[in-house]
């Protein structure tokens, strides 16, 4: 009893630490991606735009999706919702709390990805360096527009022959790089705030409704666990029943074709039972072949 | 009982991580074959296409076919698809799934292969850079060159330290071109096989749940049976090795006497276990006889109640055995040496 109830209550914290172990490592993937990514901005009018935003926007969305897939909980939900209503009610407010607790998780890794590039610049740089006002700068103000473009496009690029040890495009460069830490900056800002106060201001509100919903998603993780695990029991169980009978029939089959009379019982019991009056090679030969060429039956009735 | 079902539990579920284990090994195996490898650019017009798209599809390729043969339930797979119907029916669906999740399992590594190729870049420079578009990207004055010659020199772009400074376009411009592209298509990669992953496992409860359930049962069962099958075959095995060793000294016993012509010696009472374990045999050269024995003729592999002497002629070296079965008893004793 004291066995089971370790158990389950492994089972029980188990599943939200291994939800929060794939939360953070996924987090830590995602920063390892990143500093591994070996970014090259094209450096070219219309592509840079499509580049540095799909740099920013693209690998959240893989990220978030991973971390939907990864979570075991959002199939458990899935199940949930779409089985048929049978003799057991559905609560919406339990699917609702399943859901929104496998988003929060699921969100983490991208907003780490996106607020470590806007901190790092690179791909607010890349995007936006074609989209500054070139008046502001003195290299470039006196320039025709075709070639401005072309320039201000070449400026996330430090080593281009062009614009190398150009003050102008140090200064665009530092410009943007300022904007996008200050994005970042802000949008961690307020994602902290909004987190602290979503944890802070949720006891006032239906905090009851809270703990059943709490409760009933914890008791459904661990239903299907406990049924998969029965599952398991009882398709071993079965095997071992059905290859008793196999092999019993077997020997029935031997008694049969070989004409001798039954052993007597005393001083048989230890070796019989492994043996199975199988006793000769062409007896485990036709065994074998039969296992193979005949399997029984699915039914140990 | 307990430790039975405890120690079959950590299988059925050591199984499903066992794979997924080697799986992920396979991934990281795959990132460091490419980290490990030399990519060496041709630089030549016709080779280069074909170097990049074949480091780019052929190791996928072998790492697919790697992740079947390394999965221990390819041959389990086959075996249930080949068997005769015999008493028991086949049920598509369960294999179906066991193939299914083989070959999911068996995709990811080649998955990685390609978008660590495509994000890092160098495949896709070397394999297109003739394709460069030479007027949009070109240097403003560029000689003018024939279409073969400008194959020529578009070609080398991906060896800059080789070949001198060309003309025709700045080398950076075209690099870095090439490398916007492979990653744009990288990412895309990533992403294509994110979403049809998330949709296979996403759909799956929305339609066919209880087909599921049922095929997973029957494939979880069809590896047990097998896994339970080979135990109690080894167990079969295992009693059987030992009634016919004992029956082979037992034999050899016999004639032994039979030959010696004397009465076997009695035993003392109080040493009466350790005179069984001797099986009759107490000196140098009656053990070297066994042994030459059991090495030039080993017994037939057929158990025969050893209640009266059989004769079999085997005392003294040389002699074949002379039966090929042995003869009917109507009392089958069996003693248990344990």
């Amino acid at each position: 009893m004291d066995r089971f109830r370790m158990i389950f209550q492994y089972f029980q914290s188990n599943s939200e630490s291994v939800m929060n172990g794939i939360c953070g490592l996924l987090a830590l993937a995602s920063v390892k991606m990143y500093t591994s990514f070996d970014f090259s901005c094209p450096c070219l009018p219309q592509y840079n735009m499509a580049y540095g935003l799909g740099i920013m926007f693209v690998p959240p969305i893989i990220l978030f999706l991973c971390g939907l897939i990864l979570n075991r909980q959002s199939l458990v939900m899935l199940e949930e919702w779409r089985r048929p209503q049978g003799r057991r009610k559905k609560d919406l407010a339990v699917i609702r709390y399943m859901c929104s607790s496998i988003m929060q998780r699921a969100m983490v890794a991208p907003v780490v990805w996106i607020v470590v590039t806007l901190l790092d610049g690179k791909c607010l740089i890349c995007a936006f360096s074609g989209s500054m006002d070139p008046e502001k700068f003195v290299g470039f103000a006196n320039v025709s527009t075709a070639r401005v473009q072309q320039l201000l496009a070449k400026v996330p690029c430090k080593d281009d022959e062009l614009l190398r040890n150009n003050t102008s495009r140090k200064a665009v460069s530092r410009y943007l790089h300022c904007w996008s830490q200050a994005l970042g900056w802000s949008i961690l800002l307020i994602l902290i705030i909004a987190a602290f106060l979503a944890r802070w201001l949720r006891p006032c509100f239906n905090q009851a409704t809270l703990l059943q919903a709490r409760h009933w998603s914890n008791y459904i993780d661990i239903e299907q666990k406990i049924f998969e695990e029965t599952c398991c029991e009882h398709s071993r169980l079965f095997a071992h029943k059905c290859i008793l009978h196999f092999f019993e029939s077997m020997r029935q089959e031997i008694k049969l074709h070989s004409f001798t009379l039954p052993g007597e019982g005393e001083g048989t019991e230890g070796e019989e039972d492994f043996l199975w009056g199988i006793t000769d090679q062409d007896q485990v030969n036709k065994l074998l072949k039969t296992w193979y060429y005949e399997k029984p039956p699915l039914d140990v009735s | 009982m307990d430790k039975f079902r405890m120690i079959f539990q950590f299988f059925q579920s050591n199984q499903e991580s066992f794979m997924n284990g080697i799986c992920g090994i396979m991934a990281l195996a795959s990132t460091q074959m490419y980290s490990a490898f030399d990519f060496n650019c041709p630089c030549l017009p016709h080779y280069n296409l074909a170097y990049g798209l074949g480091i780019l599809l052929v190791p996928p390729f072998i790492l697919f076919l790697l992740g079947f043969v390394l999965n221990n339930n390819i041959s389990m797979l086959a075996e249930e698809w080949r068997r005769p119907q015999g008493q028991r029916g086949k049920d598509p669906a369960v294999l179906r799934y066991m193939f299914c999740s083989m070959a999911q399992r068996a995709m990811i590594a080649p998955a990685v292969w390609v978008s660590v190729t495509l994000l890092d870049g160098k495949c896709i420079t070397c394999a297109f850079s003739t394709s460069v578009p030479v007027e949009t990207l070109g240097n403003a004055s560029r000689p003018h060159l024939s279409q073969g010659e400008i194959q020529q020199v578009l070609a080398r772009i991906p060896c800059r330290d080789i070949y001198n400074r060309q003309q025709l376009i700045a080398n950076e411009v075209a690099v870095r071109y090439l490398r916007c592209i492979s990653q744009a298509l990288g990412w895309c990669f990533v992403l294509l096989m994110t979403t049809l992953a998330f949709l296979v496992r996403s759909l799956r409860p929305c339609f066919s749940q209880a087909a599921f359930l049922k095929s997973r049962y029957w494939s979880h069962y069809i590896d047990i049976e097998r896994k339970l099958f080979d135990e109690t075959c080894a167990e079969h095995a295992r009693s059987f090795a030992k009634v016919c060793i004992q029956q082979f000294f037992e034999g050899m016993s016999t004639d032994l006497v039979a030959a010696r012509c004397h009465l076997p010696r009695k035993a003392p009472a109080d040493a009466g276990e350790a005179a069984e374990k001797l099986l009759g045999i107490t000196d140098q050269g009656t053990m070297n006889m066994a042994l030459k024995s059991w090495h030039r003729c080993k017994p037939a592999l057929h158990l025969h109640p050893p209640a009266l002497p059989t004769g079999n002629g085997w005392a003294g070296e040389g002699q074949p055995p002379m039966h090929p079965s042995a003869p009917r008893r109507e009392t089958a004793a069996y003693y248990s040496w344990v």
